[in-house]
């Protein structure tokens, strides 16, 4: 509990920077987004150079920074309030109506008179990035025959290159998902920002429920909006990655990423549990903990559990727990397979063992206590069965049971790779009565298919396929229209609310 | 509506008592709110349903009228007020509520100001992001429709986490004790641009501003105001398409050249019993098909987030 004091009070502040603190850097307005970790010996490469990362450590969040070369190489200095000022001033000049056009416009290749030669020289010489802008523009024999928008446009572009701008921000699930979207759309599924707040939005995610999450798109972005935004939980801690200051340097164009594999994620947010639950035969990678370097209270609470663990929970779940069973996917062929039998229990074609890692083998022999609903408890019970707490503990009985006998409060399931009507039959009775849930696809016939065998077989209500539809908007004056370019597609969105299916009710409240 | 420390909003173990707030399911369209009272009932176009047989079925259970008729009986969610709550004003719907929650970055904890109150439909989804530790401020200058938007968050059990304050937002801005202690502001407002600076002064340091504006008129100027103390302004437009399944029987019609293939749309139930009738017959083939909704919203409004300048 010391370290977890110790860890919060490191923390005080989350909208300042500080040593071994995980960033989101924005380069240059948007065109390139890094997560970093910073440290003393932390850099990152902007173009062809390569800047120390530590002055943004102790910084506020938010604030802007720019390459400026030195005596001892390039280095990222913080822009102050002083010199925004000026930026200000330069974007309003465009606030002017024009009258100016581009007929005198040739686009021969002439208009710079400024050679690369004599860039280098400047440079040579101590020039700072704003100089080489200014004498580009002032060497440019268009510049002044253009529109003041396109003028700005101009400086902007050359700005870029030659005075890039480092933007320190917090690591938010919004910006990740943003930030993978742009860059590496088929890690996260094809899985909009947009996308993404609906399905939390759908399944009804707050602090308390317990969310049933299916998450196998190779960058869990789901599993991260759970786990990561909560205050109490370290921010950029969280954030903490293996290798991460490796990863820094070589990440020039690249995200780092993680992945997990066929993995469900249980989670009573915030307070309770993660229940990493797994279908298939191989031990998935625990990557995602191994990622976020959580605190003892937090690893505690991420367990994990088959799913034929938590299927058959409340029949006799203490025979069955800690046996090494696996569950293999329904193929489309066991479709029509009766839908009432809660319990779907299929041996894998040939044996499967599954594989031991370091993090079941530190599986407590001793039983934790019942766990309560409050944090305290949890906490106490966990750290004390194993100290220091690991995660991916198994669950123990009594939690299954728990969850058993509660059911889910929701469920989202992004799994682009098992069957979407299969998967929502087997853990549809794992829900709660009422309970929302959320189906993400990229593919709208899996969701068509599903949602219309849940209406045959009276499973759920309110059952929606929607599909988000996002415009950004440039905003300016007289120049308003939407962006050029956008995102045609983020996704499909298969959601509903279970109902009580009266059988089941009753042998429920037996 | 939501679940609190030990307190579950729904389990196989919570059953309807009498006094909880359920919402009454006819059809995806047809949605209602009621209060379980015993005693009471509800009369609909299915018949008389009486509260007290509803009291100790779980959530979720199917009930029936004195006619046979049936709805269900649902526990509440904020996506699900949002369709049954009285409106005193336009409202925001699901896409928009969410994208702001997230582009807000609303977390457990946050402090969010919001203005106005309207008809609560985003201050409960706002409530439900930063539970149990954070609090809604919503301040609305309608004095009667705060009155009603308070009764409506006592309610739903959410008086704990959403405050409303009867005020002229626009005329005087936030209220100076939430100087720099807002994580998040949210602007509902004919002259947004009037409320900005002071929206400016309640953030935190790179704390995110919303203004929603039907109008682009509204955006254009909001963002001249913006641009004076915000960064990274970004305005956008969420909508929803919604799709309608069908199960459709494909006539392959025995001709080999492969005639155009017809799709009949029909009503589920009776395409589902005649798959097995037909079951060897391969002149017809039935598929699930998806269709875009004919008809959709077009237009909600435009959404504008900034974040407040880091300037010391």
């Amino acid at each position: 509990m010391a370290e977890t004091n110790l860890q919060n009070d490191s923390i005080q502040n989350p909208r300042i920077t500080w040593e071994g603190c995980s960033v989101l850097l924005d380069i240059n307005d948007g065109d390139r987004l890094v997560f970093a970790r910073l440290s003393a010996a932390s850099s990152l490469k902007i173009g062809d150079k390569k800047c120390a990362l530590s002055p943004l450590i102790g910084c506020p969040f938010g604030s802007l920074f720019q390459v400026e070369t030195g005596s001892k190489g390039p280095y990222l200095s913080r822009i102050v309030a002083a010199s925004e000022d000026d930026i200000q001033e330069k974007s309003d000049l465009q606030l002017k109506d024009e009258t100016k056009d581009n007929r005198a416009l040739v686009d021969n290749n002439s208009a710079q008179t400024l050679s690369g030669e004599d860039i280098d020289a400047m440079r040579r010489q101590g020039a700072t990035g704003d100089e080489i802008v200014e004498a580009l523009i002032a060497n440019s024999s268009t510049f002044e025959k253009k529109t003041s928008f396109s003028q700005e446009k101009y400086r902007i572009k050359k700005q870029k290159k030659y005075a890039p701008r480092v933007l320190l921000r917090r690591p938010f699930s919004r910006s990740i998902c943003e930030a993978y979207f742009k860059k590496y759309p088929a890690r996260i599924g094809y899985l909009r920002v947009d996308t993404l707040s609906l399905l939390l939005s759908m399944a009804n995610v707050s602090a308390y429920s317990d969310v049933l999450v299916v998450d196998m798109v190779e960058t869990s972005i789901i599993g991260l909006s759970f786990i990561f935004p909560p205050k109490w939980l370290p921010a950029s801690h969280a954030f903490e990655a293996i290798g991460w200051n490796l990863e820094v340097n070589y990440m020039a164009s690249q995200f780092w990423f993680f992945t997990i594999e066929n993995s469900i994620f249980y989670l009573h947010l915030g307070y309770g549990y993660v229940c990493n639950t797994y279908f298939g035969a191989t031990q998935y990678p625990m990557d995602i903990v191994r990622i976020f370097n959580l605190n003892n209270k937090i690893c505690g609470s991420i367990l994990r559990s088959p799913v034929s663990d938590l299927c058959l929970a409340s029949s006799n779940s203490s025979e069955h727990h800690g046996q090494q069973e696996t569950f293999s996917l329904q193929s489309e062929s066991d479709m029509g397979e009766s839908i009432s039998s809660g319990v779907s229990l299929i041996e894998p074609e040939g044996q499967v063992v599954q594989m031991e890692t370091s993090f079941q083998s530190v599986e407590p022999s001793m039983p934790c206590q019942v766990p309560m609903s409050t944090d305290e408890t949890v906490t106490s019970s966990v750290s004390r069965a194993c100290k220091p707490a690991k995660p991916g503990e198994k669950a123990t009985p009594e939690i299954l049971n728990l969850w058993k006998s509660n059911g889910f409060s929701s469920l989202i399931i992004a799994a682009p790779e098992l069957d979407t009507w299969s998967t929502v039959k087997d853990l549809l009775p794992l829900l709660s009565y009422s309970a929302p849930f959320a189906v993400y696809h990229q593919y709208l016939q899996p969701l068509a298919t599903c949602m219309h065998n849940l209406q045959v077989s009276k499973m759920a209500i309110n059952l929606q396929i929607s599909e988000p539809w996002l415009r950004e908007y440039q905003v300016l004056p007289s120049r308003t229209h939407p962006f050029m370019q956008m995102s045609a597609f983020g996704g499909y969105i298969l959601s509903g609310i279970k109902i009580c299916n009266n059988n089941e009710a009753q042998n429920q409240s037996k | 509506m939501l679940p609190a420390d030990g307190k579950k909003a729904i389990s196989f173990q919570h059953l309807i008592a009498n006094g909880d707030l359920i919402i009454v399911y006819e059809r995806h369209d047809n949605l209602k709110a009621i209060k379980v009272c015993d005693g009471s009932e509800l009369q609909n176009r299915f018949g008389v349903f009486k509260h007290s047989d509803w009291i100790g079925k779980p959530f979720g259970s199917k009930v029936f009228s004195s006619k046979g008729g049936f709805v269900y009986l649902l526990a509440p969610t904020p996506e699900l007020w949002t369709l049954v709550l009285s409106h005193r004003t336009q409202i925001l719907y699901i896409a928009d509520i969410s994208f702001v929650v997230s582009f807000l970055e609303i977390v457990p904890g946050c402090v969010v100001l919001e203005s106005g109150t309207g008809s609560g439909s985003l201050s409960t989804s706002l409530a439900r992001a930063v539970a149990p530790t954070g609090h809604v401020y919503t301040f609305d200058f309608h004095e009667q429709r705060a009155a009603s938007a308070r009764d409506d968050f006592e309610k739903t059990g959410l008086s704990n986490l959403v405050t409303v304050g009867v005020r002229d937002i626009q005329g005087e801005g936030f209220p100076d004790e939430f100087s720099g202690a807002a994580d998040s502001v949210f602007l509902d407002l004919p002259q947004p641009w009037l409320a900005i600076p002071s929206a400016g002064k309640m953030l935190k340091q790179d704390g995110v501003l919303c203004s929603f504006s039907p109008c682009i008129e509204q955006v254009q100027r909001s963002c001249e105001t913006m641009r004076l103390n915000f960064t990274d302004i970004r305005t956008f437009e969420v909508l929803l398409r919604t799709y309608e399944v069908r199960e459709g029987k494909t006539d392959f019609g025995g001709s080999e050249n492969g005639s155009p293939i017809s799709s009949l749309p029909c009503k589920r139930r009776q395409c589902s019993s005649e798959i097995d009738n037909n079951r060897g017959d391969n002149k017809y083939s039935t598929a699930v098909m998806a269709r875009p909704s004919a008809e959709a919203k077009g237009h909600t409004g435009y959404l504008t987030f900034a974040r407040l300048k880091c300037i010391q």
